[in-house]
């Protein structure tokens, strides 16, 4: 089974080209200015762009044990209809992945039945206590690309010093999720102005950063790689610097929410736009998105978190954090940034492909000659507007809901079979 | 003053929606309901046949009781539900109470709950005017309106009032709603008390002054208003101990004495005497704090008046 696609402008080796692209079976057989090779089905991509398809290293599929706010079908035909050929889940589901039973669960259910390539992340802690380290290496052992206690921080520094030293021995990544619980409180939303006047508890930046400084100091002494999830402030951004500038292994994401909103999102009490950390000041913002173009944040990540309706339609303090991501990220994204010139089209493309892949070791993210067959065209004048009947993902909480975007993902190709078309 | 504001079927979530002139047609409004009060025969036909719903999830004797006698006094129809007899706390959540109250033919409801920007939630499920009765550390609007009203009477401007609010800024909703009423009609307003119970970007947000100095924040003040101090703050680590709060932070007749001679002093209850205002102060020929509440009752006949559409 051949596939041609023709005339598209690519991104290919850093830049954006115009090539044919030959898809034989599962691998991508040539890329070449013309192809002229007989093919089972010719996509007519003028006018259109080609990326890799996206990598998320950072969602949440609910799958086991919360499958009524999103299971690994939805998940993942959300997740190729937002361009996403391997996205990387947390492992807070119910079971927690904290063992290499649960791993093979995920990747077989994932595979039988999947739109995109799933990859799992491994628990730090069993069942995401903070308490004991999890079976790392042997979770690796099943496949896993990453450690992680996303949603929890473990708080204990001894122990967490610990499972880092544990994960250096194995050469397992460490993504944390920073946050001082203490510190971090009851707040709803970012200690700010908008807390003082809807009368909110804040969650205070510092509430952050005192952990990524902690994991920091740590990973410096154990040797860990150590990536920062969700950075959402000016001095996490400092620490991050710093900690590169050293030479350290401290790599970082940012969300295309954080990227997008501030604290103001919140003032009309949307729970939709309830998350952690949470949505910070435009200081913050304005800082999040020089340290995108500037390279100190290494990539975006959607941190996709979908919950019931139910549950988000209760009062703000009440319902639970979280924003769904796969399906608005590029769009968002390429409306208020690359079209407004804020973001070039190569630094987002390149942040939501190779960069994400190359931290975790994926085989993905890249267009080349014997590569997986991953791709995704986007017609960049097309329009989306995301509503509760066309969304594909089970849960609708996204900020974005009923807001026009321009950017449109009409096709992805995941090893070579067309996950989405629209 | 314009006759053609419009206030029927808005909700009061809080003061930021009303314009200066609209507080002000509605504090005309509520002199005229505060006559009605002084009668002997309390009661006017206004609202007969429209429905009230106080819906309280948070606990307040003093607030529902006003809004209930103010709805009684027009001839509303009032029904009452309270957490502790309620659905809620069988864990229905608030959308389906009100899907539920609502289809008993609701005309507006009055909501005290714990959680800000639930008089929003309860507004969009109900399609209702509702009235904020306080929700959370958010905002007390008809608090503010009746604060309002009791310097007006008493002083007859509020434009150009050097008026000091001290205490627990942090956990107020009276003083959150208070600093904007009063902003919008030009009074300036200092508020007070140490920086662990002093929300952030206060300034910035409502134009008024922060002092963390009683002395400092009193001076030449017309109007001091006390807040209810408690006792709880302390064991979240907010403060050492109700003694050492009161030491600085008192009002008594030795502090009052660094306001204007004759200030205004308020307290929108309940008062905990001997922490935050000593009873020299509190029934004192300068308190209006018992003023306060007859007000309340006026303020939100008022409000339920307008809203409502009674006929005068």
């Amino acid at each position: 089974m051949k596939k041609l696609i023709k005339n598209g402008t690519v991104y290919y080796k850093g830049a954006f080209v115009k090539k044919d692209i030959l898809i034989n079976k599962d691998k991508i057989a040539e890329i070449k200015d013309k192809i002229t090779a007989a093919a089972d089905e010719t996509i007519d991509a003028k006018g259109k762009y080609i990326f890799p398809g996206f990598v998320d290293i950072h969602c949440h599929l609910r799958d086991p044990g919360q499958t009524y706010k999103e299971d690994i079908i939805t998940g993942t035909k959300a997740a190729a209809k937002g361009g996403f050929t391997t996205v990387c889940a947390m492992p807070n589901t119910d079971p927690v992945i904290d063992n290499i039973a649960a791993v093979e669960f995920v990747q077989r259910r994932a595979k039988d039945l999947g739109f995109c390539k799933v990859k799992v992340i491994g628990a730090i802690t069993k069942q995401i206590e903070g308490k004991e380290i999890s079976e790392m290496a042997s979770m690796q052992e099943g496949g896993i690309v990453a450690v992680s206690d996303d949603g929890h921080c473990v708080q204990n520094g001894k122990l967490m010093m610990n499972c880092m030293k544990y994960a250096a021995n194995f050469k397992i990544p460490v993504i944390i999720h920073a946050e001082d619980y203490n510190l971090a409180g009851k707040g709803q939303i970012h200690s700010g102005k908008i807390a003082s006047k809807l009368g909110l508890s804040g969650i205070p930046a510092i509430a952050e950063e005192v952990i990524i400084a902690r994991d920091i100091m740590l990973a410096e002494s154990t040797k860990a790689s150590l990536h920062v999830a969700h950075v959402s402030s000016v001095k996490a951004l400092d620490l991050i610097r710093q900690a590169k500038e050293k030479g350290l292994p401290v790599t970082c994401e940012v969300t295309p929410h954080h990227l997008l909103l501030n604290e103001e999102a919140c003032v009309k009490f949307d729970t939709n736009t309830k998350c952690k950390p949470p949505l910070r000041s435009e200081t913050d913002r304005l800082a999040l998105l020089e340290a995108l173009n500037s390279g100190l944040i290494d990539c975006i990540a959607t941190d996709h978190a979908p919950h019931a309706d139910y549950e988000k339609e209760l009062e703000f303090d009440k319902a639970p954090f979280g924003i769904n991501g796969f399906e608005a990220a590029f769009a968002s994204l390429y409306t208020h940034l690359v079209a407004k010139g804020l973001l070039s089209l190569e630094r987002l493309i390149a942040a939501m492909t190779s960069a994400p892949a190359a931290l975790l070791g994926l085989k993905a993210g890249v267009i080349e000659k014997g590569g997986p067959a991953d791709i995704c065209i986007a017609d960049l004048k097309g329009k989306v507007t995301l509503t509760t009947d066309n969304m594909l993902s089970k849960a609708k909480n996204t900020p974005w809901l009923g807001k026009p975007l321009q950017g449109k993902i009409i096709t992805t190709i995941c090893d070579g079979k067309i996950t989405w078309q629209g | 003053m314009q006759q053609d504001f419009n206030f029927i079927n808005r909700s009061v979530f809080d003061l930021d929606d009303y314009s200066a002139d609209e507080i002000m047609y509605i504090l005309e409004a509520a002199k005229g309901m505060k006559e009605i009060n002084l009668r002997e025969y309390k009661k006017i036909p206004t609202l007969r046949g429209k429905t009230v719903c106080t819906l309280f999830i948070e606990n307040s004797t003093r607030t529902r009781m006003s809004f209930e006698l103010a709805a009684s006094r027009l001839s509303a129809d009032v029904v009452s539900f309270q957490e502790s007899t309620s659905a809620l706390s069988k864990g229905e959540s608030l959308q389906d109470t009100v899907y539920t109250l609502n289809a008993m033919g609701i005309d507006l409801y009055v909501i005290r709950h714990g959680s800000p920007g639930s008089p929003q939630l309860v507004n969009k499920y109900s399609g209702k005017p509702v009235i904020n009765g306080g929700d959370g550390r958010h905002a007390h609007p008809t608090q503010a309106l009746l604060d309002i009203f009791s310097i007006w009477e008493r002083i007859g401007s509020i434009k150009g009032l050097k008026i000091t609010i001290v205490g627990d800024i942090l956990n107020s909703r009276v003083v959150r709603s208070n600093l904007i009423g009063m902003k919008k009609l030009g009074a300036s307003v200092t508020v007070c008390g140490p920086r662990t119970l002093m929300p952030g970007h206060m300034e910035e947000v409502y134009g008024c002054r922060v002092e963390y100095d009683l002395k400092t924040a009193l001076k030449d003040a017309d109007c001091v208003m006390g807040l209810r101090m408690q006792l709880e703050r302390q064991t979240e680590g907010l403060f050492p101990s109700l003694e050492e709060y009161t030491k600085h932070y008192v009002l008594s007749k030795d502090t009052i004495k660094w306001a204007k001679k004759d200030a205004l002093i308020m307290h929108p209850g309940p008062m905990n005497r001997g922490v935050e205002i000593l009873p020299e102060i509190a029934d004192s020929s300068q308190s209006i704090i018992t003023e306060q509440v007859a007000n309340g009752v006026a303020v939100r006949m008022a409000l339920l008046f307008l809203i409502l559409g009674g006929k005068a």
